[in-house]
């Protein structure tokens, strides 16, 4: 095999490379001879935006008539409203002693003295950071939208890993929600479920739902056949078999699921907050919308922390050896703690008191502008070039190019690289986001998303080679992706905000960070992939290192490459979108005005569903040849 | 197995709240925590003041949140919720009270006329403008430049990487108050309005413009600390006359000068008690909440430390609003 891919990659170089060659010739020119025709300039007013805006004011003045809402959406808000507030109830009133102490407790039973520690450590952090009521609200709101993930996800899941059938009807509606970046989701849901704890909730659950039932469907159906067969023929009910057999052998998986989970509610319940939901997503926002870092920095580690923590008390519960009994010194020590926690509920102040707090805003700010003032000409110099040289040129390509070109360019491109159903499924998707009246914002998403991806990419793969040739490299690599990848992706807005200010290249840099560490971990995995016999061959046939690299192992990886470009470019989708909040225009901003103004929910509304299309046509476009795993099942890649 | 756990949850409501269906709005809305209604000399009670994303507001709901706290004992809520936003949530039970709100005549008429959910409360005492400026120095240098009719000939000056081959006109957070862009297109301006999204970006710009001379020209408001701060001056549009804004489509006028005021929830008025009576009677001028936003952008105070030393300091001005 390895002979046959070095003498096809220079035997056929030529009619290889003349095809496309002539093909980017013929659209160069049909792009100069068409130029300016064709377009399809953005109208505010657009007939399909105003139709959504009358939808939902119809829908506001119906809200308490209509028997869709008074007999079934506002029950299901009235019952997640319920459960919010008893969790935000139950957890302020055990207040920061009691919190502390049951966290503590759980965290020693979940994984022993190392995690109880953290757990000590992490919640006091809250207090520390003077975030401690927003840190309940947030955790109060995930926890809601978890339970309601698990008490749907886990079922659904069970269903699908016990029925092919199942799982194949469920698999496609599972991928499009994960390629739908954030954003996309709220909208509707302010529609029905209105603002507010509850929509927010809602909103969280619904993007938090898909690993919990991908994963519990996967780990259902490995559960070994012959397990199964043995239950069975020893005479036990399919109940009986489901609970005594699949379940607990699937335990650990499912942890990870509810792991997932956990992960996929935290970054989102901050982007919730555009719907009013409460909690630390409310301090991020204000953050942003003062232009203060100070603000934004501490209730981002706040959700970091709580991320870290959940994540590692899951990941014990995961790994923990079914049958090993907890020691009497845990259960003590657990007990212990969780009682020391609750007696001090009365005698301590419920609410963390303010003495212990550090106040850090006013000195990150002064850091940031510092910062602002001393690195502005070369951060200036930065933006400006990319804007000038990349960003200007492409954009004015894409938006002044005939709609009919851009949409042939598509189909050719992805019937190329991923075949002629995606490529047919991709244009489809193109065509409808002109038909909504979204064109232009969605060229100019695309520009700034193709910027991003060609940078993460050339990062990537930098990193990706340099991990695969060191092992020392990816020693030390390795820990800091595990770390970048637990962490909400908003957080990343952060350090781009202070560098870059407001403007479309702080999208860009935020999603190139977001999408460096999965596109150089795929990069080193395909590399590394590559069998050591073709190594050898190649080495000893006189290869040098970068023959070797170039000739052999980039060509053989070509398939893990292709599948770090498609996820890196889901991945820098979904944060362009969210970078509307630090000056990216385009799509994500039209959400966001959505939001904000009424007049323009409509156009808000159409911008989330072209985003949910763009995102499918840029995966179809990259998909390949096979079927790639899910872009969010981070651990599983 | 969705279905059916809806359908669950649907049984489960129709259990709580009996059969007469659910409505959404603060009287039926469990998450609603019935604001004020304990409210009596002890006080008692949580107020819901939305914050909406400007200094000037944050000065005003500062200022009431901490008499509120301090004088009459209640707990106050500052949750971040944007200007058209805050109206919904009089609804939903999550606003109680929006402390300076600017003009709105279409969702007063929605929610005050027609659903009912929400009154007005009052002046605020503050008049707010609404304006384009540029730095001070470009009037100078360019006198015809204050007329926008002159806009056109200089806008080679306004161009930035994001505002392509026209010239830029800098807009604040995307919730404001805005007919930018009706009236780029109705008076036929070569400009593009570029999102700065947020306030601070607005005011750096314009210091930085006036310090640096650099070309600017702005969405600004008065009341605002900057001015004393900034040579700014406006660009005079178009003068304003009644119902010249009439339709948002249309508009081709400056904006007029609002007499910003007080809304609160119908629920809040009814039960709010003595909170009620204090957001009622709160009444300011503009150099008030001037030296309190200036306090909070400029010389580093909370929110709560600048209420805290306007209060300390004006005894006389604020004795009026506590209700007896």
């Amino acid at each position: 095999m390895s002979s046959t891919v070095v003498s096809t990659s220079s035997g056929l170089r030529l009619p290889r490379w003349a095809a496309p060659a002539g093909v980017a010739v013929l659209f160069v020119a049909a792009y100069v001879v068409f130029r300016g025709t064709g377009t399809l300039p953005h109208d505010k007013e657009a007939p399909q935006f105003l139709a959504v805006t009358e939808l939902r004011e119809w829908i506001d003045d119906h809200r308490n008539d209509n028997p869709l809402f008074l007999y079934f959406l506002n029950y299901i808000r009235l019952f997640v409203a319920w459960l919010y507030d008893l969790f935000q109830t139950g957890l302020s009133a055990l207040g920061w002693p009691g919190i502390t102490g049951v966290m503590g407790a759980l965290a020693w039973l979940a994984g022993g003295r190392r995690i109880a520690l953290l757990a000590l450590g992490g919640v006091s952090a809250f207090g520390v950071l003077g975030l401690w009521e927003s840190s309940v609200d947030t955790l109060a709101l995930v926890a809601v939208a978890v339970l309601l993930s698990l008490a749907i996800g886990i079922p659904v899941g069970v269903w699908a890993g016990l029925s092919v059938r199942v799982r194949r009807a469920i698999t496609p509606v599972l991928d499009v929600m994960q390629i739908m970046p954030t954003f996309a989701y709220l909208a509707p849901l302010a529609l029905f479920f209105h603002i507010g704890a509850p929509a927010g909730a809602i909103a969280t659950m619904i993007y938090s739902i898909p690993p919990a039932i991908r994963i519990t469907a996967l780990a259902v159906s490995e559960v070994s056949p012959t397990a199964v067969e043995a239950s069975a023929s020893l005479g036990a009910t399919r109940w009986q078999t489901l609970f005594k057999v699949h379940l607990p052998l699937a335990r650990s998986t499912i942890a990870l699921a509810i792991n997932q989970t956990i992960m996929m509610a935290l970054s989102m319940v901050v982007i919730a907050n555009l719907i009013s939901a409460p909690g630390l997503g409310g301090d991020i926002i204000r953050g942003l919308s003062r232009a203060q870092v100070g603000i934004m920095l501490p209730a981002g580690v706040a959700v970091v922390v709580m991320a870290v923590l959940l994540d590692r008390m899951m990941t014990a519960v995961a790994r923990r050896d079914p049958h090993a009994k907890r020691g009497r010194t845990d259960l003590l020590a657990a007990g212990a703690l969780a009682a020391a926690g609750l007696a001090l509920i009365p005698v301590l102040p419920k609410v963390w008191p303010e003495t212990l707090t550090i106040n850090v805003v006013a000195e990150v700010n002064d850091a940031v502008r510092w910062a602002e003032d001393n690195w502005f000409t070369v951060t200036t110099w930065i933006k400006d070039t990319t804007s000038l040289v990349l960003l200007n040129p492409l954009e004015s390509l894409l938006t002044s190019a005939p709609w009919w070109l851009v949409a042939l360019a598509v189909l050719v491109v992805a019937w190329r690289v991923s075949g002629l159903r995606p490529a047919l499924v991709a244009l489809a998707c193109l065509l409808a986001i002109a038909l909504l009246g979204v064109w232009e914002h969605t060229m100019q998403t695309m520009t700034t998303v193709a910027v991003a991806v060609l940078v993460a990419l050339i990062i990537g793969l930098l990193l990706g080679v340099a991990a695969a040739r060191s092992p020392r490299w990816s020693a030390v690599q390795r820990p800091l992706l595990d770390a970048a990848q637990t962490m909400p992706a908003f957080v990343y807005l952060l350090p781009a905000l202070a560098l870059f200010g407001t403007t479309r290249f702080t999208a860009i840099f935020a999603s190139v960070i977001y999408a460096v560490p999965p596109v150089v971990r795929l990069v080193e995995d395909g590399l590394k992939a590559v069998p050591a016999t073709v190594v050898e061959a190649a080495v000893s046939a006189g290869s040098t290192p970068g023959q070797l690299l170039w000739k052999v192992q980039l060509p053989m990886a070509r398939r893990a490459i292709l599948l770090a470009a498609n996820q890196g470019i889901v991945m820098t989708l979904a944060m362009v979108v969210v970078g509307a909040l630090v000056g990216a225009g385009a799509l994500g901003y039209d959400v966001v005005t959505g939001f904000s103004q009424r007049t323009d929910f409509g156009m808000g509304f159409v911008a989330g569903i072209a985003t949910v299309l763009l995102g499918v046509m840029l995966d179809r476009i990259t998909q390949g040849a096979d079927r790639r795993p899910s872009p969010r099942k981070r651990k599983f890649t | 197995m969705k279905i059916r756990l809806l359908a669950g949850f649907v049984v489960l409501g129709l259990a709580a709240v009996g059969c007469g269906g659910a409505t959404v709005d603060a009287t039926s809305t469990a998450s609603a925590p019935a604001a004020g209604s304990t409210a009596s000399a002890s006080g008692g009670g949580t107020v819901k003041i939305a914050i909406n994303p400007w200094v000037g507001y944050e000065a005003s709901a500062n200022v009431v949140a901490y008499l509120l706290k301090n004088e009459l004992g209640y707990t106050v809520e500052l949750p971040e919720i944007k200007e058209q936003l805050a109206w919904e949530g009089f609804q939903t039970g999550d606003v109680d009270v929006i402390i300076e709100n600017w003009g709105h005549p279409d969702l007063k008429k929605q929610y005050i006329e027609e659903k009912k959910v929400a009154q007005e409360a009052g002046s605020t005492g503050n008049k707010g403008v609404i304006g384009w400026y540029i730095p001070k120095w470009m009037a100078d240098e360019h006198p015809d430049i204050t007329d926008y009719k002159g806009l056109n000939k200089y806008a080679e000056l306004f161009k930035t990487s994001e505002s392509g081959d026209k010239g830029q006109l800098l807009f604040g957070d995307p919730s404001y108050v805005s007919n930018e862009e009706a009236l780029i297109k109705n008076l036929e301006l070569n400009y593009k309005v570029v999102v700065g999204g947020s306030e601070a970006a607005l005011i750096k710009s314009a210091q930085q413009a006036q310090t640096q001379k650099k070309a600017l020209l702005f969405y600004f408001w008065d009341p605002h600390w900057l001015f004393s701060k900034t040579p700014l001056v406006r660009v005079n549009l178009p003068a304003y006359t009644e119902g010249c804004d009439a339709d948002p489509k249309k508009v081709a006028c400056d904006y007029p000068e609002m007499d910003l005021d007080k809304i609160v929830s119908t629920k809040f008025a009814q039960t709010g008690g003595k909170a009620y009576e204090l957001v009622k009677n709160f009444s300011w001028t503009n150099e008030d909440q001037n030296a309190v936003a200036d306090d909070m952008t400029n010389n580093g105070l909370s929110g709560e430390d600048a209420a805290k030393k306007w209060v300390e300091a004006n005894t006389a001005k604020w004795q009026s609003w506590i209700p007896k």
